[in-house]
């Protein structure tokens, strides 16, 4: 059976790439910090010494639109570029092109729908920064194949947080079950309290740092109970009106194991948002 | 109210640098040509097999025709799409970074939760 080297979860900030590449007076007072941050958590993956990423996260509005909207989609193709013009516009994010794992995307497709969850999938997927931004950090010589899942938290209708809960839990059984000596690193992010296009948005910290504070320890400790009693597609608008992407954490934590302690846990408070990671080895991997 | 096609003008003028700029510099011609040529337009679907009822409201026209975003913001366009096609509108106008944000914020002040529905 395969080997699940590590769970991660973590925000996506897409600002890190300039932050952490800029210099002179381009450079942000926070970004050392941040860089600093940054290789300590990627240490963590890189000690896993994974083989293959499954990577957890959400388009926005870039090539699933609302016209042909899917709940929870697991792309299966060789290859995914990544990153859009507006990406690049905007962040200044680089194109990427990613190897994919067809035979991992195929049995998670299979399995996952065999288990109840009646998955879309792509074989020709472009993922953006949701995904492409946790391999800069935590992968940045992108060297590995990944399995992208994406997960509708940004087009109402939503699917409620017990099913991201569900999701993750089944993704983590399916993993552990696959007929394969692979190690595979269960990657996701997800926002924390988060406001955009709205008038709380871009402040000096997020947008509810009670929120955020009752976050991390949820995640930290894989609280599903706790961050469910509290939690619900109504309540997520409360933090702030980009809020649901929370949902990307729960399905992590879910992944990691109700009530499992992470084995790794850091977080910055940032301008706009509060950047949180969180890493879990399973079974003493990686330690 | 048809917020679907209002969402549809911000993400399809979003993806294309030259609409990005087209709808900076002539916001009611653009909106004109499009709601007219690619308001129908089914995305993943050949041109000829267009839709016949997309139209824009009397104020849904006037508030993108005037990159009146706080008007659109009440009107229940996604929060998302607004920002970001709004971002690439006018940062460039701002001396200070987050500029144009902050300001965008100030504007939306006047809203409590909840916000606008952006379902659609």
């Amino acid at each position: 059976m395969a080997t699940i080297a590590a769970v991660i979860a973590s925000t996506h900030h897409p600002f890190y790439y300039r932050a952490s590449t800029s210099s002179g007076a381009d450079r942000p007072p926070f970004a050392d910090e941040w860089v600093a941050k940054i290789e300590s958590f990627r240490d963590t993956l890189t000690r896993a010494e994974p083989d293959i990423l499954v990577m957890v996260g959400s388009d926005h509005f870039h090539q699933l639109w609302l016209d042909n909207m899917p709940q929870f989609l697991i792309g299966k193709a060789p290859f995914y570029d990544g990153n859009f013009y507006n990406e690049e516009r905007e962040f200044g994010l680089p194109r990427m092109r990613l190897r994919g794992h067809e035979e991992l995307s195929s049995y998670l497709l299979r399995a996952g729908i065999d288990a109840g969850f009646d998955l879309a999938f792509s074989n020709e997927l472009r993922i953006d920064h949701s995904i492409t931004c946790p391999l800069i950090t935590l992968r940045p010589q992108v060297d590995l194949p990944i399995v992208p899942i994406y997960t509708n938290i940004f087009a109402p209708p939503l699917p409620q947080p017990r099913r991201f809960v569900e999701l993750g839990t089944t993704i983590r059984r399916l993993v552990a079950a696959w007929p394969s000596d692979q190690r595979v690193a269960i990657i996701g992010t997800g926002h924390l309290s988060l406001e955009l296009g709205g008038p709380r948005q871009f402040g000096p910290h997020g947008p509810d740092p009670e929120f955020d504070r009752k976050a991390v320890e949820w995640i930290a400790s894989a609280d599903l109970d706790g961050a469910l009693a509290e939690v619900s597609l109504e309540s997520l608008w409360l933090p702030g009106n980009a809020t649901h992407g929370f949902m990307d954490f729960m399905l992590m934590m879910a992944v990691a194991g109700q009530s499992v302690q992470a084995d790794y846990v850091d977080s910055l408070d940032l301008f706009h948002t509060m950047e949180a990671y969180f890493t879990w080895y399973p079974k003493g991997e990686g330690q | 109210m048809s917020k679907y096609l209002l969402n549809k003008f911000l993400y399809t003028v979003d993806r294309d640098p030259e609409l990005v700029e087209r709808y900076r510099n002539d916001p009611q011609g653009t909106v004109s040509w499009w709601e007219a040529e690619r308001a129908n337009v089914i995305l993943n679907v050949p041109e000829m097999e267009r839709s016949t009822w997309l139209t824009f409201t009397e104020a849904e026209r006037e508030a993108l025709a005037t990159h009146d975003y706080v008007t659109l913001f009440g009107l229940g366009c996604h929060n998302f799409l607004l920002l970001t096609l709004f971002i690439a509108l006018f940062e460039r106008d701002y001396d200070e970074p987050l500029g144009f944000q902050r300001e965008f914020a100030a504007r939306l002040s006047h809203w409590t939760l909840p916000y606008p529905d952006i379902s659609t």
